[in-house]
């Protein structure tokens, strides 16, 4: 009996570490992510003829589309092993980063709703990085 | 705002497909580009954000924003349906603030 609970014990910890690293190689993703879109964002006030020729000879626009392969890439290293149910909502977390750069970068401002909305979308994180197999 | 939901809709069609593109993955750089499964994934990424782009010129970005992460419930169900990936109290709880978070963030953006 004791035994039994010993394994269950250690495949749930071996579970949960599992988690840990599909949850941090996800967390690279969305800071990728960001930046990606703040490069885009930059392109898009930058750019100086729009069209296919614009986009190809801006560098911050090219620097954006770059993240972007390479936060696809860390995800689908992640989901090799990590369940999709779990760590996909995780890519929410590029919000959070989106908007505190924004507010550093382009002195958007932050209101309440903003604060709280990163509040929740953490914790929201925490709560997914807490499990998923076991129910 | 149909544009936007067929977006959140494809997107997490792009999710599926990466992940059963990551499963089948060797780590060599031949079978990162032969895999047609990722492949699909990242075109349905490509075409769940040009029909994103197409909503938001019409539509309200408060009520666009939430809606693009309706992705992840259609991921959750996906996941179950494919993968065999059981619902969790935390899976389900996590989702529910994720989505508060984002309605938030939309409203901030007003």
């Amino acid at each position: 009996m004791e035994s039994v609970s010993t394994v269950e014990v250690s495949e749930k910890i071996a579970g949960a570490q599992r988690h840990r690293k599909g949850i941090a190689l996800v967390f690279g993703c969305t800071l990728l992510g960001a930046a990606a879109q703040i490069f885009m964002k930059t392109g898009a006030n930058t750019i100086s003829h729009p069209g296919l020729w614009g986009i190809i000879t801006s560098l911050p626009l090219m620097t954006g589309y770059c993240l972007y392969g390479l936060s696809t890439l860390l995800l689908v290293v992640a989901l090799k092993e990590g369940e999709l149910s779990l760590l996909y909502p995780v890519i929410a977390l590029t919000y959070v980063w989106v908007t505190i750069l924004s507010v550093l970068i382009f002195h958007e401002t932050l209101n309440p709703f903003k604060v709280l909305g990163i509040a929740t979308i953490v914790a929201g994180v925490c709560v997914l990085g807490r499990g998923g197999r076991t129910p | 705002m149909l544009l936007v939901f067929l977006a959140s809709l494809i997107g997490s069609v792009g999710a599926v497909f990466l992940k059963s593109g990551a499963q089948k993955l060797k780590f060599s750089l031949g079978s990162l580009l032969f895999n047609y499964r990722l492949g699909a994934g990242v075109g349905f990424f490509l075409l769940s954000s040009y029909f994103f782009v197409l909503g938001l010129r019409e539509g309200e970005l408060t009520v666009l924003y939430p809606l693009v992460s309706l992705s992840y419930i259609w991921t959750l169900l996906w996941s179950r349906l494919f993968f065999k990936e059981p619902f969790t109290r935390n899976k389900l709880a996590g989702l529910f603030l994720i989505l508060a978070g984002v309605v938030f963030i939309g409203l901030g953006n007003r």
